[in-house]
Parts: structure tokens; sequence; C-alpha cells
């Protein structure tokens, strides 16, 4: 069973109710890690389904690796468009929106993307290498031996937020500011939710919009340097954005660049415990790791799906897809199809073409920065390896309840003394 | 059967020997050349097998398809020259084709 840890009772649920019963986008399988048998039957009998009623409404769900790749990369027929509902199942709420070039279609996608892909370069990345592996060392030094603490916390949202700092250089001591805003930026408000109401959501990202309003201010007549508010700053394509386009560029760049690593972080420690003998092979051959890395983005998937909207009406593998319909690419289905990758639920950390996986997306849209992410995490995992034999996970991790951000809330670990 | 070099930004070789139909990106992929990434397996979806071509055989070739120059748009250090790997396949009249290796797949 995919990741050893659902139920006989599911499983069978999975495979008995009628098919137009299965709604994978419940949060509640995805608090649980209950949706892999959801997915199996999927793929197995209605790979391109639809589902009429959900509490996102009605919509399509693509759950083999080729269909979402054709998806992904075509984006003349399916949008990202944030006024059709943008890029996740959730609809983008009508009156307070976030213009981010992940949820714009050419020729504005284009011209946005290419203002803040130089940040993330290969050049860059070298030059930004010797600071992360820096204050890697600093954070593991500083965890405790012999006892119970929170990986989550300490390790993964740590090192993810000094990344995003730096990133932009923003006051590195304020820089659980951007772990605040991010987290805000990616609720569903709702009763008990960290924010209730779409009004309280907004109004704390106006306050990240000012900060960074007052960074803007300092830099645009300064000399351009290399730090993702300047680049924005000095580009043509992005100088003239309002302050709505800015906070939403903004808040792509920070969320992008902030679960995702941090749950793959997490994640890489979960899956190596449930897989003593793959951790042991990765402590015997570190040069795996970069492999390691890849493996683990695919078998995490920190970004469940991304979601379309057709532009027209589009007969695909048998259905008909009607104009307006939301389509959803389940890339943790597409991770897990056994069509194109061998033995997809085992975690492997030397696996043949490791880099096959669909986490990062395909097509023009294609994560901006997946080579930051694999150089955060085959670094934390150097740095790990030199310090500590093992970690420990001591407890059931808390997953987010989301059916798009697949996550971890929390994580009990132990190094030994 | 053609014979393809792959040259790495460092100047070293990769001659090749490679059989028609292949794509360029396939063909370095299966003899271990390294520079090549191919994340996306061929489907014109990553730019992670982002080649330049040797002006010389540029017009053989063919230019870039409108899915290629989209994916390529995005791609690091893209000169008059680049091509993606995955979109080019060898032929017996490419034998002798020389192609270039970037500093890294972005």
């Amino acid at each position: 069973m995919a990741d050893g840890s659902v139920s006989k009772s599911v499983t069978d649920h999975a495979n008995s109710i009628p098919l137009d019963g299965i709604d994978v986008s419940n949060p509640e399988l995805w608090r649980t890690n209950s949706h892999w048998p959801y997915f199996e039957r999927l793929r197995r009998e209605d790979p391109v389904h639809y589902c009429a009623d959900s509490m996102f409404g009605p919509y399509w769900s693509i759950t083999k690796y080729n269909d979402i790749m054709a998806i992904d990369t075509d984006h003349h027929r399916f949008s990202s468009e944030a006024h059709l509902g943008g890029i996740a199942i959730v609809d983008q709420s009508d009156d307070l929106r976030f213009p981010m070039f992940i949820a714009m279609d050419p020729p504005k996608h284009d011209e946005q993307r290419k203002a803040v892909s130089p940040a993330v370069s290969p050049t860059n990345l070298q030059l930004l290498e010797p600071l992360i592996r820096e204050r890697a060392g600093k954070i593991l030094d500083a965890l405790p031996r012999g006892e119970t603490f929170d990986w989550v916390d300490r390790v993964s949202i740590e090192l993810t937020t000094q990344m995003l700092a730096t990133l932009f250089d923003f006051p590195f001591e304020q820089r659980r500011k951007l772990t605040y805003w991010s987290d805000i930026a990616s609720t569903i408000p709702g009763p008990g939710q960290i924010v209730e109401t779409e009004e309280a959501k907004y109004a704390i990202l106006l306050e990240c919009l000012a900060a960074f309003t007052e960074l803007w201010n300092e830099r645009v007549n300064a000399p351009p340097t290399g730090d993702l508010v300047s680049m924005m700053a000095h580009n043509p394509a992005t100088r003239n954005m309002t302050p709505e386009e800015y906070l939403g560029n903004l808040v792509l760049l920070i969320v992008g660049g902030n679960d995702t690593t941090r749950n793959t972080i997490s994640g890489s420690i979960v899956a190596l415990n449930e897989n003593p003998d793959q951790y042991a092979k990765l402590r015997a051959n570190p040069e795996l790791i970069p492999s390691m890395v890849s493996e683990t983005i695919r078998w995490q998937t920190p970004l469940a799906h991304m979601r379309r909207t057709a532009l027209e009406d589009v007969e695909f593998q048998g259905k008909t897809i009607r104009k307006g319909d939301k389509v959803v690419m389940w890339y943790v289905s597409g991770n897990r199809d056994d069509e194109v990758i061998e033995n997809p639920n085992a975690y492997i950390v030397d696996r043949e073409r490791p880099r096959t996986h669909m986490s990062f997306g395909f097509g023009i849209h294609r994560c901006v920065g997946n080579r930051l992410a694999e150089l955060q995490l085959k670094v934390i995992w150097e740095e790990i390896l030199k310090r500590f034999p093992v970690i420990e996970v001591v407890g059931e991790p808390d997953r987010v309840p989301s059916p798009f951000i697949k996550g971890y809330l929390n994580l009990p670990v132990r190094i030994p003394a | 059967m053609p014979v393809v070099t792959y040259v790495e930004h460092t100047g070293a070789e990769h001659r090749v020997t490679l059989q028609s139909g292949v794509s360029l990106m396939q063909g370095a992929v299966a003899n271990n050349v390294p520079g090549i990434d191919a994340d996306c397996g061929g489907a014109c979806a990553c730019a992670t097998c982002h080649i330049f071509v040797d002006p010389t055989w540029a017009e053989r070739l063919g230019g870039r398809n409108d899915m290629e120059a989209a994916m390529l748009d995005f791609a690091e250090g893209v000169q008059e020259t680049s091509r993606l790997a995955c979109q080019i396949k060898v032929a017996e009249d490419l034998d002798g084709l020389i192609v270039r290796l970037p500093a890294a797949q972005h």
C-alpha cells in the first residue's frame, strides 16, 4: 500500500463505491493520508473522471502521468488565468485578487516570469550555495540531542524561511513574518482556521504588501542588486506593476518557495524512517543525495495538484471536457502511475531516472524555483549526514488537511544523544 | 549509423554512434553524456535538454517548433543556436553533427 498507512476499510471503500461517488478533493482524505486507493481506482477505471459535486464545485480529475503531461503543456486550451479561478481547485476569490504570473497566460505570464527567473539562475545558485550551507549547519548544530523536538518547526520551516529572507533580502530578524504571510496566503479562510474570513486574510496580506513596498522604495532608485525585490523593481516588465500585482507576485514567490520545500524536507525524514534500508543505503553512499532528493520530491509531491480551466470544449481520452470546466491535474497520482514509473509506491533512493516525476509540473509554468529547491535539499542532507547517524521519527505527524498542499504540520523526532 | 559529437561546456567531447530515429536527447541519455537532464523525458515540456547546434548544421536541422520556442524562452543562456535536444531526430544525413552543451540545465 502506498506509504504503508491506508487501512483495509479505506481500500475496500475506495474499491466499492460507485465511481461517480468518488471525490478526491475531500480534505479529510488528505488529513488522514488515505487518498491513495481512490487514485489507484481512478487510474485503473476512470482516469479522466468527472466529479459532479464537491466542496469546490464540479471538477475533472486527471490522474495518469501522460494525460497530466498533455494538459499541463496545452496552455492554449487549458488556462491558468486567475479570473477563471486560478491554479488550485479552490477558485480564487472573486473580488480579492492577487495577480501572480502562475495564474496568468501568455503573453503576460512570460514577461513576468522572465523578470524573476534570473534570481534562481544556475549562476546565482552557485553564489547562494555557501550561504545555504552555512545556515543549514547552524540550524543543525543547534538541535537538541536525546530529546523529542518538532522537525517541522526547528528545521523545515527555519531553513526555508531563512532562504526566502535571503532571496528577498528581507530583514533577517523578521523572517518569520514570511512564514506567517505564506501560511495566511495558503489558508482557505473558515471557522477554526488561522484566518477566518477573506477580509481578514486580505488585511493581513496588505501588511505584507506594506513591508515589501518599503523595500521597493528603498531599492527602486538604488543600483540593482541580486535580490528579488530589486530585480522586480528594475526589470521593465515588472517595474510598473500595480500594488496588487506586486503583492500577487510576492505571495507567489513566498508561497512557492515556502511550503513546498518545507514539506519536502520534512517528507525526507518520514520517507527514510518508513524505509530504513534506504536510510542505511543513503548513509553508506552520500553520493546518492541528489538522486534521493529527486525521489523525495516525487514521493512527497508537495503540491498535490495544479488546476486549469478549459478555454473551449476538448475531446480528451473519450470524454468531453466543456469550455469553462475546472480540470485538476493530480500530480500526486501521476507520480504513482506504474505505466510510467516502475514500482512507483516504493521509495528508492537510487532508482533509475529519479528525475522523472511531475512534482514541478511541465510546460511554460514548470516550477521556476525547482533548482533552488533541489539545492536546499541537497545541502541540508549533506550537512545532516556529516553530523547525525540517524534522525528518528518518534510519533505520527499531523498532516495538512488540504488537497493542494501535501505536507506536515509537525513531525516529532529525536536525535540520539 | 550517424556519429554525433556532444561537446561539454568544459570542452570534453563525447563521440556517440546513434540509431536513426532517436532524438539527440535520447542519444545523450542512453550514452551517459553528462549535461542533459531531460526531466520530462522528451515531451518538450521542461527545457532541460538545452543544446547549442553548431552553426554549420543549423540550417540542415530546420528551426525550432512553436512549443520548443516557447520552452526555450525560459531556459538560461539561450542563443541563436539554441535548440531542445528532444526535438531533433537523428537521421543518416546528420552524420558528423556537433552539438555543444551549456554549463548547466536550468
